[in-house]
């Protein structure tokens, strides 16, 4: 393993070597990669919105409101994560049928599931999960719906800012519209492997 | 695969195949201008930026692959090199086989297309699952992808739905809704069987380590979701120099190759699960790839390493709409490919040296491209190695002996005044090649000769 691994740097050294100048990393405001639309956003939360409904997502931000939108799905049964249950209200727990810890054995039966955001993209509609908030990545990708807590202080405006922000987290991932395919002759068929529904709950915070 | 040239491949292609992918790669092609154009004053810049960006990674690529082998090691991740194509197959199956795993699913990576892995674990006993819509129907169908970005724009949903219904996933229904929830159902339970989620990567930050995934159809996650244990096989050329970078590439990436301004899902991964979590896996190994690499690095042809896999210029060029991505005879095809392929391909260069001049030389790809790959140039330059190498002209008539005409005046004076006869000529009597040429096509009125006179005759007025 170590032989490949020193004959591999040798070769890009020996590759390298004849070049006799070699291009500079380029200085670049990371502005220039902000679309055009993403340049004044005045309204992050409507911004994040706007975008989330362009890719065909939904934002709530009436725990009620969706709790009539899931029944009005036959979403009745569901995983929560514990720490989002209090932001949820009284709509959830009297209607929906939820459980706080996710069973891998029975991924289809859930109809939804419910995790904690780690932030959002408002140029794009994207949110944004690591492996601090949603420790239960099936959860987030199992059932057709999933909806993932926002609150409205981490959402960022572009994506520059959202990869200055990165962290430290091992595993990221940006949500951007539910799954999505067009591999047979280009028909765009949402819920392929992932969720069919990407949902926003944008709350305070 | 079958050597044929790609002119007599395109020729004997089914009119419904050839509309699958005209009309797929145009729609392709129009979105992207579309979106790039609607989101960005100057595109050209922004290409120039990213072009310039990847070729200043590749020409510090030994510090830049130190470094990101440095940070996944930190974080706990098992780095490994391979060489070439067996090498690094052998290397996934020694991990396999250190955890005693049998089950493997994957997501779409032109990496394990290049170097077969497929083939080769399922030689070795390991049952492997393609996950990708696009890749999952090819392996069903155990035929290859034809584009980097869409596996299956050759096949239409008729061709597709035969298939599900010979491989027992249901009785024949066209729907393409109806195939992807057959596909959802039938790969949900490989995922949760599976003890390995293998994937590349099509960004791997020096700075962090992070490798970056870009998909659409959840199945990546999927694959690192339910697994133990994680290998990703990625090309060295995949570095880039940070994390700040990738907003470039990112924006960039998505519009290039489908017209999305960001694809569904975006993954940063830089090591396995933290150990109270309850999914992903628990091992990540990170297998860089060298597999004719280092050779490309050190020509000049060394500009083709930035490419992207975007397909963008493989849906612009006339040549691969009329043709199709499998009459490239190699795992990436279209414009990047008539590149790629024969300069990967090492000591078999001469069997692919016909590709290059699979071109018009129209320059669209390289007004696509989102890293500014002058293709055009190599390809013109790939054209004189074969030249200089012996490769066979193929159909192609020779231009020496009008090489020889044109340097010799008398001669060529000559040659302008018989030409005529070709007119009068019965095509019975025209020399064989002529002849043939002409089974499919009239030849214009000889006009040689025209252009001399006019000349002659606009000097004596003055």
């Amino acid at each position: 393993m170590t032989d490949a691994r020193d004959e591999i740097f040798a070769r890009i050294r020996a590759a390298l070597k004849p070049l006799e100048a070699r291009t500079t990393l380029p200085t670049f405001d990371a502005s220039v990669a902000i679309a055009r639309h993403a340049q004044a956003m005045p309204d992050l939360v409507a911004a994040f919105t706007q975008a989330l409904e362009a890719v065909h997502g939904r934002a709530f931000r009436d725990p009620t409101a969706l709790a009539a939108w899931l029944r009005t799905k036959e979403a009745t049964l569901g995983y929560v994560d514990p720490e989002v249950l209090a932001a949820l209200g009284p709509a959830f727990a009297t209607e929906l049928t939820l459980e706080t810890s996710f069973s891998r054995a029975r991924v289809d039966d859930y109809h939804f599931g419910i995790t904690r955001a780690a932030g959002a993209i408002a140029e794009s509609g994207t949110i944004i999960l690591d492996d601090r908030s949603t420790p239960v990545r099936l959860a987030a990708l199992a059932p057709w719906i999933h909806i993932a807590v926002v609150p409205r202080s981490r959402i960022h405006a572009c994506i520059p800012d959202a990869i200055s922000a990165l962290g430290d987290d091992a595993n990221i991932i940006w949500c951007t519209g539910p799954s999505k395919t067009a591999d047979v002759e280009g028909i765009l068929i949402e819920g392929v492997h992932g969720p069919g529904e990407q949902v926003a709950l944008i709350v305070d915070g | 695969m079958k050597r044929e040239p790609i002119d007599q491949f395109a020729a004997k292609q089914s009119d419904e195949r050839r509309t699958s992918v005209r009309l797929g790669s145009n729609a392709c092609h129009e979105k992207r201008t579309q979106v790039l154009h609607e989101d960005y004053a100057d595109v050209d810049l922004l290409r120039k930026l990213a072009g310039q960006i990847k070729q200043h990674t590749l020409e510090h690529l030994d510090s830049y692959l130190e470094k990101a082998e440095e940070k996944l090691r930190a974080r706990g991740v098992k780095v490994h090199f391979a060489l070439d194509a067996e090498a690094a197959c052998q290397s996934v199956l020694d991990i396999l086989q250190a955890r005693g795993a049998k089950r493997l699913v994957k997501t779409k990576t032109m990496v394990s297309e290049e170097i077969e892995l497929l083939p080769f674990l399922e030689r070795h006993g390991v049952e492997c699952f393609e996950t990708d819509l696009g890749e999952f129907i090819v392996q069903l169908d155990a035929d290859r992808p034809s584009h980097i970005v869409k596996p299956i724009l050759h096949k239409n949903r008729r061709e597709i739905a035969r298939t599900f219904q010979q491989k027992g996933l249901g009785t024949y229904d066209d729907t393409p809704e109806v195939i992807t929830r057959r596909a959802r159902e039938f790969l949900r339970r490989k995922y949760l069987e599976a003890d390995v989620g293998l994937s590349g990567a099509n960004f791997v930050s020096a700075e962090s380590g992070r490798l970056v995934l870009v998909t659409n159809e959840g199945n990546s996650r999927f694959c690192l979701a339910a697994p133990r244990c994680h290998i990703a096989v990625v090309g060295i050329e995949k570095l880039v120099p940070d994390d700040r970078s990738l907003s470039v590439f990112l924006n960039l990436l998505a519009r290039s190759a489908t017209g999305q301004r960001l694809s569904v899902y975006t993954e940063f991964i830089c090591g396995a699960r933290s150990a109270d979590a309850p999914d992903g896996p628990e091992e990540m190994h990170v297998i860089f790839l060298d597999n004719g690499r280092t050779e490309v690095l050190g020509t000049e042809y060394r500009e083709i390493l930035r490419c992207l896999r975007c397909g963008a210029c493989l849906n612009v060029c006339p040549v691969y709409r009329q043709a199709s991505g499998h009459a490239y005879r190699s795992v990436y095809p279209g414009p990047v490919g008539a590149v790629l392929s024969p300069l990967l391909a090492g000591k078999r260069f001469l069997e692919l040296a016909d590709l290059p001049k699979a071109s018009t030389l129209c320059g669209a790809c390289a007004e696509v491209c989102p890293v500014d790959i002058p293709i055009p140039d190599l390809l013109v330059r790939l054209r004189n190695r074969g030249k200089q190498e012996g490769a066979p002209s193929g159909a192609t008539p020779s231009l020496g002996g009008f090489a020889k005409l044109a340097s010799m005046p008398i001669a060529w004076k000559a040659a302008l005044g018989m030409g005529k006869l070709v007119d009068h000529m019965p095509r019975a009597v025209q020399p064989g090649p002529l002849r043939a040429w002409q089974g499919e096509r009239d030849l214009p009125a000889w006009r040689g000769g025209a252009f001399r006179s006019w000349f002659r005759k606009r000097g004596k007025k003055a």
